[in-house]
């Protein structure tokens, strides 16, 4: 997925509980939260949402790193990187056995 | 043969307009069956019938103002015959029990899955332009209506103004809002006491326990406040129920008011018997109130049942909230944002998560001892969480 692919995946997501939102007057860079005053409730929706449709189990202890739509796009890239193929962090193929 | 009246769902309500019939003549209903949807200043409310038994007539048209006590449709009550004719008695609420709310507003939209299938939008589109979804054929998927089906219907013909329009009811809310607090101000002598919760322990559990939920099951701080709010009122009855008639009724079971900040106004609809539910189903019950009270779909027993109201603004930012008691109810609690904040332990100043909770209380009903020790109570509920 790409990172523009990402973002549209967030507003969609954004759109699900603030459905008034108006994606381009979106500030990516400022507190979602606060621009679109939604409250926690709110908040543990757009996470739901974002688990459902592109499948990142988000751990609550970093929902601080989904303050803003930049930073929700960082840090699900992340998440959703291809496992390394060199194998250096995760266990090689077989360990399971 | 029994009435089925138009319901008070506030002592300042005089009438209000059947939007849709959920049933047909001849439909068997169950107590608490939603039979119609009433549009009033508040909103669209889906109301709840009181007796079980067969619809045999549908006395009003929607689009038709109703006023409050006027017969909407005719019940053959369980068990009668089409030829016993008892004297009719009102399934809807007695102005008495409905008149326990006031200021309940709602958003404007019809409940989703009832009616003919449409979009959310369409709901809304056509509510907003007067259009009835019966009478519009539907082009999208599987033949639901759609927006624009609904617009080509209302350019069709001249919308029908059958509800008030946005504006007006924007205003009906906020008049409906001035009414009960302004009743509230006038009447009860209200005190207010204050005190704050150290959540350590609660938050530790709390991240813990949704460490091991997956994400749609994790719980907010707000359930276990709820539930301890709940659990306390249990213990303090002077706290929990109506005052009518210069009299106060405490209630058996605690049902709990959760304000609700809409677009235009506020909510406070109940979520039942609190004590009893685990946190999980406070979690789910409180996730579908909220989205029933901002896209359309609160029951009438739902502004009928809270016999305590809890308001929450700490997800604003405020550290605390002093509420006003919504009448005829005799208490409100407060909450605050949950932040770190320095307190004392052990003589040393250490940051710990807390949160302000405050009470608004009724004289007339109960004193700042008690009042001290209903709080008391709530705090110490926090500090057990794996208890609640």
């Amino acid at each position: 997925m790409t990172r523009e692919q990402i973002k549209e995946a967030v507003v969609q997501a954004l759109l699900g509980v603030a459905p008034e939102t108006q994606a381009s007057a979106l500030r990516s860079d400022q507190d979602l939260r606060e621009q679109l005053e939604i409250d926690s409730f709110d908040f543990l929706n757009f996470v739901i949402a974002l688990d459902k449709n592109l499948s990142v189990a988000i751990p609550e202890t970093d929902y601080q790193k989904l303050a803003t739509l930049d930073a929700c796009v960082d840090y699900l890239a992340a998440r959703m990187q291809p496992k390394p193929q060199d194998g250096t962090k995760f266990p090689e193929k077989g360990a399971w056995r | 043969m029994a009435e089925f009246l138009m319901p008070s769902l506030g002592a300042d309500m005089e009438a209000g307009t059947l939007v849709a019939w959920m049933v047909k003549p001849g439909q068997e209903v169950k107590r608490g069956d939603i039979v119609c949807v009433v549009e009033t200043q508040k909103g669209a409310i889906e109301v709840e019938i009181f007796e079980s038994g067969t619809i045999t007539e549908l006395l009003v048209q929607p689009g038709t103002e109703v006023p409050v006590g006027k017969p909407l449709a005719l019940l053959r009550r369980e068990g009668e015959t089409l030829a016993a004719a008892a004297p009719p008695s009102p399934p809807a609420p007695a102005p008495e029990v409905a008149a326990k709310v006031e200021a309940k507003v709602l958003p404007p939209a019809v409940a989703e899955g009832h009616g003919p299938r449409a979009s959310p939008a369409a709901r809304n589109a056509a509510r907003a332009l007067g259009i009835d979804l019966a009478a519009v054929t539907g082009t999208g998927l599987g033949g639901a209506i759609t927006r624009e089906d609904v617009e080509h219907a209302a350019a069709a013909r001249p919308p029908a103004p059958a509800v008030p329009a946005a504006p007006q009811r924007a205003i009906g809310m906020r008049q409906a809002i001035a009414a009960a607090m302004g009743r509230s101000k006038r009447e009860i002598p209200h005190y207010y006491l204050s005190t704050r919760s150290d959540l350590g322990r609660a938050m530790e559990w709390l991240r813990a326990e949704n460490g091991r939920r997956a994400v749609a099951d994790r719980l907010l701080p707000v359930a276990l406040l709820l539930k301890a709010v709940a659990l306390a009122a249990r213990r303090f009855p002077e706290m929990n129920g109506f005052y009518l008639d210069g009299t106060f009724r405490p209630s058996a079971e605690v049902h709990l008011g959760v304000a609700i900040s809409l677009k235009d106004g506020l909510v406070a609809p109940a979520l039942h018997s609190v004590p009893d539910k685990s946190l999980g189903d406070l979690m789910r019950e409180l996730s579908d109130l909220i989205q029933r009270a901002r896209r359309g779909g609160l029951r009438s027993s739902e502004l009928a049942d809270s016999t305590l109201t809890v308001t929450s603004l700490g997800d604003n930012g405020v550290d605390s909230v002093l509420g006003i008691i919504f009448p005829p109810q005799v208490s409100l609690v407060g909450l605050g944002r949950i932040a770190e904040r320095p307190c004392v332990r052990d003589g040393k100043v250490v940051a710990r998560p807390t949160v302000d909770l405050s009470l608004s209380a009724d004289h007339r009903v109960s004193d700042g001892l008690r009042g001290s020790l209903f709080l008391a109570a709530i705090d110490r509920l926090l500090q057990e969480p794996e208890a609640l």
